[in-house]
């Protein structure tokens, strides 16, 4: 085990609410506003952690296991999670579809936890919630498989080891694609704009809020955390592919890496303000396109 | 290069097959004629002679500018800007689309290679153009959507043309181009026809020609008004 | 000197555009019509000429195909200019529907008239493959006009499907060019020119699958524009939503073009072996064509529509013919020449009941022979002849493949054969006897007489079908094996 994969994880760990911190002030200056403070989710954590927490006589165990089930998923992912080019905390052949169920697994505790309220609303999120993940899984797991080819390995720590700029001058459209795609997979996963507003509170347009709506105190603590390393943990899969830098120096390429995440947070804080959020009816197509994009890639991937 | 531009190519016949708004649409054929004429520019190796220049221009003055110009022009005064509830609906055409890509892919390998050095997406991205164009033209209620349809049938019969390495001869090349500039002209001043008689452009409504025997009312000659009007017996 | 046949019609063209008033017009219509059937003769006596390596050259099957497409046209032209002579000017009421309607300009019709000839001249006369293919689309170009010449919304539909199906097909067709042309590629081979002449003498060496790939598309291509069945869907609208003289002109000389582009294919796929892959798909599709237009004639409310019905029936059986070989093929032929004259007399005298009639119902039609005596003489004859009976040309055609289907001991098509044939005679004669005896309605004007111009070019055709019948000529006959023997025949 060496220090680097035990660094990662532990940047993984401490940065991830970084990352809606960033979101967010970006938004506030595309609104000519000053903002939320860039640490602000720290302080909420910190303040969620105190309070106590109320839990409804319809709910049984699985409503105040969902949020820690889901913790523990997220945090298992992060561990499989190479941070740049660098290793990961675990990592073995095929833990790529470890990462995919453990997401999965994460969807899966969210949604039962919001069923066992009972009420219409979390009903009514987890169904949105589900239709959408289940659009979005081809799109993902297409184009883990078309780098998964390009770079010959089925780890996840493997590919992004060898992912390089000259994969990149072989392949470019194929990873222009998934690219793309996975960029749409983002935003529809961690329910941003254009697939859902996170800001939202109307009963009508929320997905991800509603679903969490009746989780207090620590357990919602949990939940904004799980949330931040659920971006932290896409996103890096992202930044990786985007900018697969070879500094030499293990530091340099966690440099990098970090920029990398930043900068994927600030341009999609910069979709969220640009963009409006989709009719409902338009994210499946939204998704499907992204999933016909990662075919195609997969397609030029096979035809090399 | 040529990859990006046939991955281009791909992603114009998903993206039309996805489409609803019509001008939408429009403007993602003029775009295929801009890549057409840059892969015909392109794609044969050795000379670059005048008559290769003289046909990648023609073909993007015609395919990329005019024949969009047309269409968009027989659209004036239409009242119409999407195609609503083709036959098949958008998500499951583009499930075909990608199928077809796929099955492109697989003819595609039993084509002797007569080309070595072109890459090897050229033909079973041209094939799946085809299938695309025919696609639109079954799958679609719009006449306007047909005709585009047809528009990139052709093209892609032409990039099998480029494909296959099959050069004919330059005033044939010329007499195919000005053929399908000819046929657009026309459907475009049809469908302008169309969308003054019929106040639509839907061409599954165009249906009054039938072979049933009802279709001629019972006709009396009304003597006092000297007409033959439907008759009364 | 055959470039001239296709200069003449051209510029006539182009100048029918230019004149402004409809009299010197409808000369110069007559006049090129004329000046084509002059040069038509004068080479066509010559015989089948020019250079294997020529693009334009008539062969032995253009030598039967030109003749027949001009003098058909002569007849049109005559005719079509006495109907525009009388035709009202300005907005007519529609008989069918009573709404308002006009016919397009004078000058857009002459003009793609003589387009119209232009191009199934070059269809006839091209013998490279790709030119062959531009000639064919710009038949289909050329001719949407003319049927949209009555403007209103029925014709509208006729001309959106023409369009549409009939170019797809034909972009079929050009795939199929592309895979002969990759058919007759060889690597390290310089590059074969797609002429017919020069595919047939390189046969050897052409690659199998592919040709027999490319005939199939040819086939469906071409085959579409010639209305063989399933692919005929376009057919029985456009041709009777058009008037009676571009009726005539689509379905007595452009499915014999359009029947053109098949054959020179199959010539090719003969001479490399592959002829009876070609023939057992062309005797499948006529049989069907015969079928499925067996079917539609009988109980068909609409005479027109009946007419063009007919037409995927005979062209049914020219595949049928041609499918079969040997003696077959002379009948297939034959056949062509046969059906295209009475076709087009047909069709010419449906215009002269529907000026009068004004209705397209065959129940409401009834004594044309009692108020039109020429052309209801000539309507019941047209019906003896189109339907196979003697005296007639076709009865000698049609008997000679059912001859060719016996002589190959291929009963079962002979049987299928017979009872399509009666099928459609049954059909027919319960739709045009009635309509030409019985006892007629009254007009809203009394009917004046009958027009020479209406009359007379109908009538030639016939004699012409006539004579057919009773004797074919030396010439003609060995004109018509040397054909037959192009494709295959014996």
């Amino acid at each position: 085990m060496r220090l680097l994969d035990i660094i990662s994880l532990l940047l993984g760990v401490l940065l991830a609410p970084l990352l809606p911190g960033i979101i967010n002030r970006t938004k506030a200056f595309f609104g000519g506003r000053k903002g939320q403070p860039v640490l602000q989710l720290y302080y909420d954590l910190y303040k969620l952690l105190g309070k106590g927490a109320v839990y409804s006589h319809t709910t049984s165990w699985v409503f105040r296991a969902g949020p820690v089930v889901g913790l523990a998923a997220m945090l298992t992912a992060l561990a499989l999670v190479p941070c740049g080019g660098q290793g990961s905390f675990l990592k073995f052949q095929g833990d790529l579809l470890l990462f995919a169920y453990l997401l999965g697994l994460l969807r899966f505790f969210t949604v039962i936890a919001a069923l066992d309220t009972g009420s219409a609303f979390e009903g009514m999120g987890a169904s949105r919630e589900v239709q959408i993940a289940a659009l979005a899984e081809p799109a993902f797991l297409l184009g883990l498989s078309v780098v998964a080819l390009e770079t010959g390995s089925l780890s996840l720590t493997g590919i992004f080891e060898r992912l390089s700029f000259e994969t990149w001058a072989s392949a470019a459209p194929a990873l222009l694609l998934v690219a793309a795609a996975w960029l749409v997979v983002f935003l529809a996963e961690n329910a941003r704009i254009p697939v859902d507003d996170p800001n939202t509170h109307l009963e009508l347009t929320m997905i991800h809020e509603v679903m969490v709506l009746d989780h207090g105190g620590p357990d919602f603590a949990f939940v904004l955390y799980t949330s931040a390393l659920k971006l932290w943990v896409l996103g890096a899969l992202l930044a990786a592919l985007a900018l697969p830098a070879r500094t030499g120096h293990p530091a340099g390429d966690v440099a990098v890496f970090l920029c990398g995440q930043f900068a994927l947070a600030v341009v999609v804080g910069a979709i969220e303000s640009t963009m409006a959020r989709l009719r409902l009816v338009r994210v499946p197509q939204l998704l499907v396109a992204a999933g016909v994009l990662s075919a195609l890639a997969l397609f030029l991937g096979l035809v090399r | 290069m040529m990859d990006v531009l046939l991955v281009l190519l791909a992603l114009t016949n998903l993206a039309l097959l996805g489409s609803s708004r019509l001008g939408a649409c429009i403007n993602t054929v003029a775009l295929q004629g801009v890549l057409l004429a840059l892969l015909s520019l392109f794609a044969p190796t050795g000379e670059c002679s005048l008559r290769l220049v003289v046909l990648s221009i023609g073909m993007l003055v015609l395919k990329a500018f005019v024949c969009p110009w047309l269409l968009r022009r027989a659209l004036r005064g239409a009242r119409v800007s999407r195609e609503i509830e083709p036959f098949i609906g958008y998500t499951a055409s583009l499930m075909i689309g990608l199928l077809a890509l796929g099955l492109s892919f697989w003819l595609s390998e039993r084509f002797p290679r007569l080309r070595p050095d072109l890459s090897p997406l050229v033909l079973p991205v041209a094939l799946a153009t085809v299938f695309s164009g025919l696609f639109l033209i079954v799958s679609r209620r719009k006449a306007l959507t047909q005709a585009l349809g047809y528009l990139v049938m052709e093209n892609g019969i032409f990039a099998i043309g480029v494909a296959l390495s099959q050069e004919l001869s330059f005033l044939v090349e010329l007499g195919v181009l000005l053929d399908v500039f000819f046929a657009v002209f026309v459907m475009g001043i049809t469908l302008f026809h169309i969308q003054r008689e019929f106040d639509h452009i839907d061409a599954d409504r165009l249906s009054s020609l039938k072979d049933w025997s009802g279709r001629f009312p019972k006709m009396a000659f009304d003597s006092e008004t000297k007409i033959l009007r439907e008759g009364h017996e | 000197m055959i470039w001239t046949l296709v200069l003449v019609p051209g510029i006539a063209g182009f100048l029918a555009f230019l004149l402004r008033s409809d009299r010197p017009r409808r000369i110069l219509l007559l006049a090129a019509a004329l000046a084509h059937a002059v040069l038509t003769a004068v080479v066509c006596l010559e015989g089948p000429q020019g250079l294997p390596g020529d693009w334009l050259r008539l062969d032995e099957l253009g030598v039967l195909f030109l003749p027949l497409t001009s003098a058909l046209f002569l007849a049109a032209a005559w005719y079509g200019v006495d109907y525009l002579a009388h035709e009202v000017h300005g907005p007519q009421r529609d008989p069918e529907e009573g709404a308002l309607f006009s016919n397009e300009p004078e000058a857009i019709f002459i003009g793609c008239l003589l387009f119209f000839l232009t191009t199934m001249t070059l269809v006839i006369l091209s013998q490279h493959f790709g030119l062959l293919w531009v000639s064919v689309e710009a038949t289909t170009l050329v001719s949407a006009p003319l049927i949209y010449f009555h403007r209103h919304h029925r014709s509208l539909e006729a001309t959106w499907k023409y369009l549409l199906v009939c170019s797809v097909g034909i972009a079929l067709a050009l795939l199929g060019t592309f895979l002969l042309a990759l058919a007759a590629s060889r690597p390290g081979c310089e590059h074969v020119p797609l002429l017919v002449q020069r595919l047939m003498d390189d046969a050897g060496g052409l690659r199998a699958e592919w040709l027999k790939v490319a005939f199939v598309f040819f086939l469906i291509g071409y085959g579409t524009k010639m209305g063989l069945a399933p692919l005929h869907t376009w057919l029985p609208d456009a041709h009777s939503e058009a008037p009676s003289v571009v009726s005539a002109l689509l379905s007595g000389a452009l499915l014999n073009c359009a029947f053109l582009g098949i054959l020179r294919v199959q010539q090719v796929c003969v001479a490399a072996g592959e002829g009876a892959f070609g023939r057992d798909l062309l005797v499948l599709f006529g049989l069907l064509s015969m079928g499925l237009a067996a079917v539609f004639i009988l109980r068909q409310p609409d005479f027109k529509r009946l007419l063009a019905y007919s037409s995927v029936e005979h062209m049914g059986i020219m595949a049928l013919g041609v499918g079969l070989g040997g003696v077959s093929a002379f009948g297939a032929f034959l056949h062509a020449l046969n059906h295209s004259l009475t076709k087009g007399m047909l069709f010419l005298i449906a215009g002269n009941i529907l000026v009068l009639y004004r209705t397209k119902a065959v129940a409401d039609v009834r004594g044309v022979w009692r108020v039109l005596p020429v052309s209801g003489a000539l309507w019941m004859l047209g019906f003896l002849a189109l339907t196979g009976s003697p005296p007639f040309g076709p009865f000698l055609s049609e008997f000679t493949i059912l001859k060719g289907a016996l002589e190959q001991g291929r009963g079962a098509v002979a049987v299928a054969y017979l009872f399509f044939l009666a099928l459609a005679f049954v059909g027919m004669a319960s739709a045009i006897l009635p309509m030409a005896q019985g006892a007629p309605r009254e007009f809203s004007e009394k009917p004046s007489g009958e027009r020479l111009g209406s009359i007379v070019p109908p009538a030639l055709l016939g004699a012409f079908v006539l004579m057919l019948g009773v004797y074919v000529p030396e010439q003609l006959q060995t004109a018509i094996q040397t054909a037959a023997r192009a494709v295959g025949g014996p």
